[in-house]
């Protein structure tokens, strides 16, 4: 008896270590688009530490999958009669990694941080007269004029993300090394290795909200115990590591893999981004020609989409053939108005733009990205394009990070700086007159191009200002149809980045960007 | 020899004196800038200037320098633009794989390259001798990346024998280990072995052809003892010196072969830096590089010394 006691002992021990192997197994390995650099989202705007905030840091508000921000940390708010006063309360249980509890000081220093340091945060400090804490749980919000966007601001992307008072205290021009939040998952720096791994371990304190999954907002429920981000540079390595299974998800596969891994029965592709990306023509406005809007008007007349699309995609199920919105189509901007002139070329109309604009025939200056696949072809595109419209380019490849430099010379083209470079701009921020930056038309404010439409900017101006989020809606042709009288910069086209898992991957949610939470492997 | 041994090392000096300065102007005079990629695509010329004030890239060229070097001198690298990791932890962490690559990758070359070729020296003129140097042309005429693909579709997605990349720590068990570094030493190593079994095959063809061979044969010496005792011996001065000259090739090789086997090694930090332009992990590892390259030649002018005993210095 004592035997048999024993042995059923040994097996229950066994079965339960086994449990716990299985358990402790349960790590995502993901290759990532790129390699972490910066870990302070208030720092830079590069996508992956993006996706690094979205994993290690929690936000205020977030995007459903109809793109209306639901309260994420917010457990209530109240806004007064005149829409000027906004009280949040955030909700019980919030704590960040290191165990302190997330206040209403971490938030408003948050928020400050971020007011001071991205964009969108600058755009929302306009409004914003000041901000107080009412006690530990609750922040006040105090405008000095209606702006519409208030919960948009707080739950898009390019949001703040919440950090402790003493990190988002720091000065804005101090990077912040620490990567404390409290997300679902917590970043694990003694396994940091740059260059090649980042590791997250499971939040146990995390506190879900009820809300099922939508997207960015409801629960973000950490089901992995482990997640661990691969840097791996060489795409066919990747490509190989997914294949033999070493991987279990490739969140960015070059879009020519896209076939092959479709064609593995152990491999799941989908595009989980709604929206996907658009790629753009952005025109000097400094210089001739394009200081003179009919010469910006003239480049819709020599695009042809579809051949931009072709080369940058390849596969015709990974693009849109024509999409003629600023704000992108599918997104709830979305409007044809004013689009008409790019829907088919007509190089005739647009040497007469050219004309009357004053173009005296000298080459074009056109930025060329050689290790950017994607500028590189479209690029590419660009330029057999006006060579066929006959006008003459000049040409000048380089490397990312000298293109990168010199786009923001304001020095004449032919002095260092350039007539027409080509880039992308993805996720749900593109769809906002207010958050798309390669629309910002406030001339030396603006992205370099330093697109200048100050009729333009008063019309985003007042959209902004729309609480009612109906009429803010019916703003949007007046704000598109000026837009292509003044050109910020020319819709290339938009394409959906897929992602790839193995299929014993599942819960991956659809979202504007991966995100790893309700992530499960089997 | 120990003067000889104390006064390279006290040359060392100069020469990283000149590879710093060179190295320094030659980053920060080319085109590129690290805050620009700090910021991100859609960065504006505020954010990006922004960047660069904080990253002290606004002050001046002879400032920066010697900010650099007066650290340096109190042996600080700085830290990366990017991440704020202190150079040497950076170096330090990406030290064990490009060394245990590069080990094997050696020790894999010179037990394939040295017999081969005393092998063809001995059967000159043979069938053994033209397939041993025809697979020796080829391989040194293979791009290193092609060696690494082939392997990696055949042994690693094929046969699913072992990973198609990634690196295991010694330290995490010797089976992961080995595994991980097979495909890359020898993808690594074919190249290098090529080289070595051509040259060791021709010093050892010179030195089979000497007078003292021909006496050796003629006293009835078996044709082992011959041809290591006393040809090999004498041919090897050449053969070390092609080594050292391969750590060279290898350290170039590590570059590609870190890349496509995606191991974290110097290699890899190194391209990644220069894309990036993160100027102190650039710097870094360019004058540990240059120091290593200093010593592996005093290392082959030592073994010359101790392999032929009429070289003294």
């Amino acid at each position: 008896m004592m035997k048999i006691r024993h042995i059923l002992l040994a097996a229950a021990m066994t079965l339960s270590s086994a449990t716990g192997v299985l358990a402790a197994d349960k790590t995502l390995r993901a290759v990532v688009h790129a390699d972490i650099k910066v870990l302070d989202p208030t720092w830079t705007a590069t996508y992956i530490t993006t996706r690094f905030a979205f994993v290690v840091y929690d936000t205020l508000f977030a995007y459903d999958s109809k793109f209306q921000p639901q309260p994420q940390m917010v457990d209530t708010w109240t806004t007064s009669d005149d829409k000027l006063t906004w009280t949040f309360t955030l909700r019980p249980g919030l704590a960040f990694h290191d165990g302190a509890p997330v206040t209403s000081n971490d938030v408003l220093a948050s928020l400050k941080r971020w007011m001071i340091k991205i964009g969108a945060g600058q755009a929302f400090a306009k409004f914003v007269a000041h901000m107080d804490v009412v006690d530990a749980k609750t922040f006040r919000i105090v405008l000095k004029e209606p702006f519409g966007l208030v919960l948009d601001s707080l739950g898009s992307p390019a949001t703040a993300y919440i950090m402790p008072e003493r990190e988002a205290g720091k000065p804005p021009n101090e990077q912040i090394t620490a990567a404390i939040g409290s997300g679902a998952f917590k970043f694990v720096r003694e396994e940091w290795r740059p260059g090649n791994k980042v590791v997250f371990a499971r939040n146990q304190a995390y506190v879900p909200r009820k809300e099922a999954p939508d997207m960015m907002a409801g629960a973000h429920l950490a089901k992995l115990d482990r997640l661990e981000w691969l840097y791996i540079p060489d795409a066919n390595t990747a490509l190989s590591a997914m294949m033999t299974g070493e991987v279990d998800y490739y969140e960015m596969p070059p879009l020519d893999f896209v076939r092959v891994l479709k064609e593995s029965p152990d491999i799941t592709v989908r595009n989980i981004d709604p929206l996907g990306s658009q790629i753009l023509l952005r025109p000097n406005s400094l210089f001739p020609p394009f200081d003179n809007y009919k010469a910006r008007q003239a480049l819709l007349y020599i695009i042809d989409q579809a051949e931009f699309m072709q080369a940058v995609a390849g596969d015709e199920s990974l693009y849109l053939k024509f999409c003629g919105a600023y704000f992108l189509c599918h997104s709830a901007a979305e409007t044809d108005v004013g689009s008409e002139p790019l829907r088919k070329p007509d190089f005739a109309k647009a040497r007469a733009l050219l004309k009357e604009a004053g173009y005296d025939g000298k080459p074009l200056v056109v930025l060329q990205p050689t290790d950017r696949p994607q500028y590189n072809a479209a690029t590419a595109v660009l330029i057999e394009s006006l060579r066929r419209a006959g006008i003459p380019v000049d040409v000048q490849s380089a490397d990312w990070s000298t293109i990168s430099v010199r786009r923001m010379r304001r020095d004449p083209p032919d002095k260092g700086g350039w007539n027409l470079f080509i880039t992308s701009q993805g996720g749900p921020d593109v769809s906002s007159p207010i958050s798309n930056i390669w629309f910002n038309s406030r001339c030396a404010e603006a992205n370099p191009g330093w697109a200048c439409d100050l009729d333009l900017d008063k019309l985003v101006g007042t959209w902004t200002r729309e609480s009612d989020a109906a009429k803010r809606h019916a703003l949007i042709p007046d704000i598109q149809a000026r837009a292509y009288v003044s050109v910020p910069y020319v819709p290339l086209g938009q394409y959906f980045q897929p992602i790839a898992y193995r299929n014993n991957v599942t819960g991956v949610l659809d979202a504007p960007m991966p995100i790893y939470w309700n992530i499960d492997k089997k | 020899m120990a003067g000889f041994i104390l006064r390279r090392i006290l040359m060392t000096i100069p020469v990283m004196l000149v590879v710093a300065i060179v190295v320094f102007l030659l980053l920060h005079l080319s085109p590129g800038d690290p805050a620009a990629i700090i910021a991100g695509d859609n960065a504006t010329t505020a954010d990006v200037e922004a960047i660069r004030i904080s990253l002290g890239l606004d002050k001046p060229l002879i400032e920066q320098f010697l900010l650099w070097i007066g650290a340096l001198l109190q042996g600080d690298f700085g830290v990366s633009v990017f991440n704020k990791v202190s150079v040497w932890t950076l170096i330090t962490q990406r030290m064990e794989p490009t060394l245990a690559l590069a080990t094997v990758t050696m020790s894999f070359a010179v037990c394939i390259a040295i017999p081969v070729g005393v092998l063809a020296a001995w059967k000159a003129g043979t069938w053994i001798d033209h397939l041993a140097m025809g697979i020796a042309v080829l391989a040194f005429s293979s791009p290193v990346f092609l060696i690494g693909y082939g392997l990696v579709f055949e042994f690693a997605r094929t046969l699913r024998w072992l990973p198609v990349q990634g690196y295991t720590p010694m330290a995490q068990g010797f089976t992961g280990f080995w595994q991980h570094l097979v495909l890359p030493a020898i993808s690594l190593g074919l190249v290098f072995a090529a080289l070595l079994a051509r040259m060791t095959r021709s010093t050892m063809l010179d030195v089979l052809n000497e007078d003292y061979i021909r006496t050796a044969r003629a006293k009835g010496l078996a044709p082992g003892p011959v041809l290591i005792r006393h040809a090999l011996k004498n041919a090897a001065v050449p053969i070390v010196t092609t080594i050292g000259l391969g750590i060279a090739l290898l350290i170039g090789g590590v570059v590609v072969t870190e890349s496509v086997f995606a191991i974290p090694g110097i290699g890899r930090l190194t391209i990644e830096a220069v894309t990036q332009r993160d100027y102190p992990v650039i710097q870094g590892v360019i004058l540990i590089a240059s120091f290593v390259y200093v010593l592996i030649n005093l290392g082959i002018d030592v073994a010359y010394a101790l392999l032929d005993p009429r070289i003294r210095y």
